[in-house]
């Protein structure tokens, strides 16, 4: 494409099929202790 | 649902619903506001004083593809999804309050200054087991389970601490689950001895500061009132080293004493930490240090000229991680985690020293949330199931912004807080997330941009 650059797919759609493990981190646990910030957490499986 | 901006020349495009972000030209980017709105030969009329004909018709065909593809404009399907919440709720975090005391009295303390309004009493070691026997009879299959020691200051009670890692260690093969153990704490009696100990068996440990000595000695002081700047910096530094500055954080709090917190986050990274949290405090209006509407255009400032320096000294090859710009487009938490968020209530409790349970550290001390005591098996199943279908859908401000998929509704305590609802999202703390998420996404661009 010449006037748009893709960064990434569509990875919310893909990870509905293997997602819902909830072996991941609990996000309170990692480093915010009173604000909510969930999409800065990773996938255990990867 | 789609969400452009534009920062320091770069043109971004989130579609929302599946997650796909792209870099636009100009042309594309201004095409995209007609775009679905009006006719091609309208829109060549609107832009003919900036583009040719040609270059809108690329550009339109190439947005078309996109939507084709369905990397814009993509349907929301996850509501539909929300069913299968109905399983059964299984527990697989506890913030363990193994000090309702502390060393400090913190200015800003959402805890009270250690008590969480009640006693200043230590948990023991009997409590803190029978919370490990709670949490594996509640965590079903979940194998990864974890444990934040929590305070008040944990290193009060660190004999406790270790007698209960050593506990939670010798359950795990019995029950075949994996404990990842972390601690925060304000540093101030952290030793050689307990160093070992916690870079051994700890996964992850919080170490609080604040940034410049005169931003943290405001707010974080002793007992007589001096500042902890001067004691606590050596301890954390060594400890982050001994950690291989991985696996810690360094977490701070700013408020609107230090509106340019931008400067604290990089003096942190200027004395070599790689792992660097600060974040806004949820104070009270009444505090006079508490974050308001009208300090918001400041701090949007703050964190765009953050991220300018982010990725120029990531690119410099100075790089460190900022907690909040932190975001991995392709590997990131799946749409369930995203959709409901932090867990608090169901998936992750808070346990008091004497043993009661909350849906999480910022709710201890509030009667109507208490969901029952470690040294009985019963669980608050009301309580439970409220916060487990309190959802970026049953949040009416959440369904319509396009952020939802990163904060993911939101903290239920600062909306709680705020508005007395957990389902009804605290104002200023969104704005400042979709700044942040903006920030992030930008940040990721140009670091990504650079690979390309």
């Amino acid at each position: 494409m010449k006037h748009i650059k893709i960064l990434n797919g569509s990875t919310l759609k893909d990870s509905l099929k293997n997602g819902g493990c909830g072996e991941c981190q609990t996000s309170c646990q990692s480093a915010c202790k009173t604000s909510c910030t969930v999409a800065n957490q990773s996938c255990q499986k990867n | 649902m789609i969400h452009k901006f534009s920062l320091f020349g770069t043109n971004i495009v989130l579609d929302v619903n599946s997650g796909s972000v792209h870099i636009f030209d100009d042309v594309a980017y201004d095409v995209l506001d007609f775009y679905k709105k009006h006719e091609a030969s309208t829109i060549y009329g609107k832009l003919s004083s900036k583009y040719s004909e040609a270059q809108v018709t690329e550009a339109l065909e190439e947005i078309g593809e996109l939507e084709a593809c369905g990397l814009l404009y993509s349907k929301d399907e996850y509501e539909e999804y929300l069913p299968l919440w109905e399983k059964p709720a299984v527990v697989k975090a506890m913030c363990l309050h193994i000090s309702h005391d502390c060393n400090l009295r913190c200015r800003y303390c959402f805890a009270g200054t250690g008590n969480f309004g009640g006693d200043r009493i230590n948990m023991s070691a009997d409590i803190g087991k029978k919370a490990i026997d709670f949490l594996i009879s509640q965590s079903g299959n979940r194998r990864n389970l974890e444990i934040d020691f929590f305070g008040g200051e944990p290193m009060l009670n660190f004999h406790v601490v270790k007698e209960i890692v050593e506990y939670a260690l010798s359950r795990e093969k019995k029950f075949n689950k994996k404990f990842k153990f972390t601690l925060t704490t304000n540093a101030v009696l952290l030793k050689e001895e307990h160093k070992d100990y916690i870079n051994k068996n700890f996964h992850n440990i919080v170490l609080s500061i604040d940034g410049r000595k005169e931003t943290n000695d405001r707010m974080r002081i002793k007992i007589d009132g001096s500042g902890t700047y001067g004691d606590i910096l050596p301890k954390i530094k060594d400890m982050a080293d001994s950690r291989n500055q991985d696996n810690y954080y360094v977490r701070g709090t700013f408020t609107r004493e230090n509106l340019d917190f931008s400067k604290d986050v990089l003096h942190l990274a200027d004395l070599g930490f790689k792992q660097v949290s600060v974040e806004p405090v949820v104070a009270a209006m009444d505090t006079g240090y508490d974050i308001r509407e009208e300090d918001l255009c400041t701090l949007f400032g703050e964190y765009e000229s953050l991220a300018a320096e982010y990725v120029k000294r990531a690119k410099d090859g100075r790089g460190f991680n900022f907690f909040h710009f932190m975001i991995d487009l392709s590997q990131g938490p799946c749409i369930s985690k995203r959709l409901g968020g932090c867990g608090s209530g169901h998936e992750y409790l808070a346990v008091t020293p004497s043993g009661d349970i909350y849906p999480c550290h910022q709710f201890v001390g509030m009667d109507e949330f208490k969901m029952g005591n470690v040294m009985n098996e019963g669980l608050n199943k009301e309580i439970q199931n409220t916060f487990k279908k309190s959802n970026v859908y049953s949040k009416e401000k959440c369904r319509g912004c396009w952020a939802k998929f990163y904060c993911s509704g939101g903290c239920a305590a600062n909306a709680f807080q705020f508005n007395k609802d957990i389902n009804s999202p605290y104002e200023i703390g969104c704005e400042l997330e979709k700044k942040r998420v903006e920030c992030a996404l930008w940040a990721k661009a140009q670091l990504m941009d650079n690979e390309l």
